[in-house]
């Protein structure tokens, strides 16, 4: 067994966790690389089925080519996929420039927070990793929400021995974090490993440009990398960088706690 | 936060630490200084902490470098568990910084549980203090025994051999009444990088490893496959055709074609196949700490909580065990109390039975006379839980050992499972029971043969009520309509159990012995497929337990005779009905019918 399976293997445990104790769950699916490796990891969990729905918060400012490829996999692997926008705010010309962290908030927070109310989900996976930021290395596996969404990050549950919180009151709701422990590197090792079909926006163009991160098209940058496969991508990664990931991403340096104001107001 | 560790090879495996001690020992600033000295910050981090410094008018500290929350920025103490990456030119680290103070204990035990190798912290001017000592017990609780122990800011007592030899020995002698020997006690300043990443001059007489090398020697923990296999199912799955078992292999190995059985519930099937989706060839085998699923030869009742194991290596089942627990709730854990136990995948009610021991976990002073204990202390003391649950002694096979308490909606507590010794009745049968099923010589002829052939399923009728209120005549007309429809039914008169294989017992005093022989007679005409009726006046409801457990797996169905039932009867018949017996027999048989254990002849099962 070596470290991708033991990480694999704890990720599906954490699956089956969350499948077997919430009624109505729901998985956060990004098309970035690390939700979309969660989409594989409930396929190996589950035996090649997929029985949990997939949620996509539309902004309506993702870059293009990400809404075709969710398009196509939703439908080759039968996915039930179910589409989020918080359309009042669109309606209200909300945008980036309006303030990058209100943008973020009122579209991807908000509309998440409208999808969730309207379908009553009370536990949703993530695809987040310890390794992303600062408060991200603080979450645990099964992190409770209140009902406004926010994240008491000051009192979390304890988490010992894959014993989580999967019990709790009305109105609240608990984040599922199955690859929390996995870092950017492995990440990539496991799609190399598992072949899986990855959006070609993280592969560089012939121009030397590629993106580490996916988000919003105005408010994620691209990387210089020649990496124009994921093999390339892997040893790009081995041997090369101390930048972090998420560089190209505008809202986590608007300030000094901005990714510690947005996470405890219910951020992914 | 930092994208570092990624220039190794992939075969190595992490290491998870986790580091320790009492609140302003030097933790943060520990780890800091270690992500620093390995160059494993990303770009710009280190500038960018200074800046907030400089913004907020503090003089730069490496503790900020983990302290990600404004909160913990601004109190200066980490409130909690941080997990970073970071490597040696050895391998591959995770480093889990865990908050020291008091208050934080629960995200204390949160970074501690799961890591391979612990660094306790103590600051060379304080001393040994409470954290420093409750955070050695919880270490040893957790089963966390790799320790090494830092004395830091040494530069604050220049650097003296004298104060490092005062803290080693008094905290020797701590470790030492837990059971647990430091790998080494190591001096350092982690603020000025003395003996971190390299041995500096400041402390000639200190000839061991730095902290870093300290960190290289600690040994992986070997995955426990040379154990008794242990699979607690976490799910059955019916997606497709397949009904697939699901669940984590805790320690052993499993094979294609092993007979496994299931506790508590003893059921027993063969292992059809292992199951997997995008592997490049099927398994036929799967060892600890993998996520699997499988298949059985039969279709046997199985669910989440039962315990897989192997024939000749039986788990703990009983309701009542010795445990030590740690508390981290804002209610007392007390006596009286409901919580519930969480036991791998096993959820049940359970309760205080007996304080043995409180103790004051920063001190380990006995807190005597006291039947319950506050956040943050430990007690010795026996679990009764609700139903039995399936388990083994921490010290045999750790995963299966140890169990967290749930009070309302939270993790309250967390225990490990010290001694088992059965003490009531009930565990006592249970025991007896279980090493006569393991021992017990099988027919060739499968129990669905039988059914089969008989048209339905062996089954025991229990008919239990009042003297006078007509069970006798009852269960006579019950064991001649199901013979004349051709089904094998067999009254069990306990009188005549008593007259022949309970005729050495004395009357009064030997009730439970003569329910006991019962139970064995009984459960011998259940594998012989018969569906068999009994009655008795005396069958109060401790009775019919021992009659349960001795039958099992075979399904006991109770026909209460009564105006006011107790318990939870199967059936309950007035004494009215049971009067028309004609009646009330067919009443039973419409029952046996839907619980499919009557199916008719010719049935396909």
């Amino acid at each position: 067994m070596d470290h991708l399976d033991e990480l694999e293997n704890q990720s599906i445990f954490i699956l089956r966790e969350a499948y077997k104790n919430f009624k109505n769950l729901a998985m956060l699916w990004s098309i970035g690389k690390d939700s979309t490796i969660l989409v594989w990891l409930a396929r190996k969990a589950f035996f090649g089925h997929c029985p949990i729905p997939l949620v996509h918060i539309d902004t309506t400012y993702k870059i293009p080519a990400m809404i075709e490829y969710r398009d196509h996999y939703a439908k080759k692997w039968g996915l039930n996929l179910v589409v989020g926008k918080n359309q009042k705010a669109l309606d209200e010309g909300m945008n980036h420039e309006k303030g990058r962290i209100v943008c973020c908030e009122a579209l991807k927070t908000q509309g998440l927070q409208c999808i969730m109310d309207e379908h009553g989900y009370t536990g949703l996976i993530l695809g987040i990793r310890r390794d992303e930021e600062g408060t991200r290395a603080k979450e645990r596996y099964f992190s409770p929400r209140d009902k406004n969404f926010e994240w008491n990050f000051k009192d979390q549950p304890p988490e010992l021995w894959d014993q989580y919180k999967t019990t709790f009151a009305d109105d609240t709701h608990i984040r599922i974090h199955p690859i929390l422990h996995w870092t950017e590197l492995n990440v990539w090792e496991y799609i190399l490993r598992e072949k899986i079909p990855i959006i070609d926006l993280y592969f560089a163009t012939p121009e030397g440009k590629r993106y580490r991160s996916l988000g919003c098209a105005p408010c994620t940058g691209t990387i210089d990398s020649n990496a124009k496969n994921v093999e390339e991508i892997v040893e790009e990664l081995k041997h090369a960088t101390t930048t972090s990931e998420r560089s190209g991403r505008a809202q986590d340096q608007e300030n000094t706690y901005a990714m510690q104001k947005l996470r405890a107001r219910g951020y992914m | 936060m930092s994208n570092n560790g990624n220039n190794l090879d992939l075969s190595s495996r992490l290491m998870r630490l986790v580091i320790v001690g009492h609140v302003d020992h030097g933790k943060s600033t520990l780890v800091g200084r270690l992500l620093s000295d390995t160059g494993s910050l990303s770009d710009g981090k280190l500038e960018f902490v200074k800046d907030i410094c400089e913004q907020q008018g503090k003089t730069f500290e490496f503790a900020f470098l983990l302290d990600a929350l404004q909160e913990e920025q601004e109190q200066g103490i980490t409130i909690d568990t941080s997990q970073i990456f970071f490597d040696t030119p050895k391998r591959k680290y995770v480093i889990i910084d865990a908050p020291g103070h008091k208050e934080f204990l629960k995200n204390m035990v949160t970074g501690a549980a799961d890591a391979e190798a612990a660094l306790l912290l103590i600051d060379a001017k304080e001393g040994v203090q409470e954290q420093s000592r409750r955070h050695g017990y919880i270490l040893k609780l957790l089963g966390l025994t790799q320790v090494a122990v830092v004395i830091n800011k040494m530069d604050l007592v220049g650097y003296d051999e004298e104060v490092y030899s005062k803290i080693k020995t008094e905290y020797s002698k701590f470790l030492e009444s837990l059971g647990v020997e430091a790998r080494e006690f190591i001096p350092v300043s982690a603020k000025l990088g003395v003996n971190i990443a390299e041995l500096k001059d400041e402390m000639p007489w200190y000839k061991g490893p730095t902290v870093l090398n300290m960190l290289d020697q600690f040994e992986k923990k070997p995955r426990p496959d040379h154990l008794p296999f242990r699979f607690p199912v976490q799910d059955v799955y019916k997606f497709d055709e397949r009904r697939i078992i699901a669940g984590r292999v805790e320690s052993g190995k499993l094979k294609v074609g092993d007979r496994v059985i299931f506790s508590p519930s003893s059921k027993q099937a063969v292992v059809k196949s292992i199951e997997a989706w995008s592997v490049p060839k099927q398994p036929n085998a799967a060892t600890s700490s993998e996520s699997i699923g499988f298949t059985l030869d039969e279709q046997i009742f199985v669910e989440r909580g039962d315990v897989c194991t192997l024939m000749d290596e039986l788990p703990i089942v009983s309701t009542t065990f010795d445990a030590n627990v740690f508390w981290m709730g804002k209610r007392n854990l007390e006596k009286g109390r409901k919580f519930t136990i969480k036991l791998n995948t096993q959820e049940v009610e359970c309760e205080v039975h007996e304080f043995k021991k409180a103790i004051d976990a920063s001190t380990l002073e006995t807190l005597s006379n006291q039947d319950h204990i506050a956040k943050n202390d430990v007690a010795e003391l026996t679990l009764k839980t609700r139903s039995p649950v399936a388990f083994d002694l921490f010290g045999s096979i750790a995963s299966t050992g140890r169990f967290v308490l749930v009070d309302e909606y939270d993790v309250c507590g967390g225990g490990i499972i010290t001694t088992y010794n059965p003490t009531t009745k009930e565990d006592k049968l249970r025991d007896e029971v279980r090493t006569r099923d393991f021992n017990w010589i099988k027919s060739d002829i499968k129990p669905e043969e039988r059914a089969y052939r008989n048209g339905h399923r062996a089954a025991l009728i229990l008919i239990t009520g009042e003297p006078g209120s007509g069970k006798g005549p009852l269960a006579r007309t019950l064991e001649h309509n199901l013979f004349q429809n051709n089904f094998q039914s067999f009254l069990l008169d306990r009188r005549n159990v008593n007259l022949g294989v309970s005729a050495d017992l004395s009357n009064s005093t030997v009730e439970d012995e003569s329910a006991r022989r019962l139970g064995e007679v009984a459960k011998l005409f259940l594998d012989a497929g018969h569906v068999v009726i009994s009655t008795s006046n005396a069958f109060h409801k401790e009775d019919q337990d021992d009659l349960r457990l001795l039958a099992n797996p075979y399904q006991v169905i109770e026909i209460q005779v009564a105006s006011q039932p107790t318990g939870e009867p199967d059936i309950t018949l007035s004494l009215d009905e049971a009067q028309d017996a004609k009646a009330a027999s067919t009443k039973i048989q419409d029952f046996l019918k839907e619980k499919k254990i009557l199916m008719g002849h010719n049935y396909s099962i």
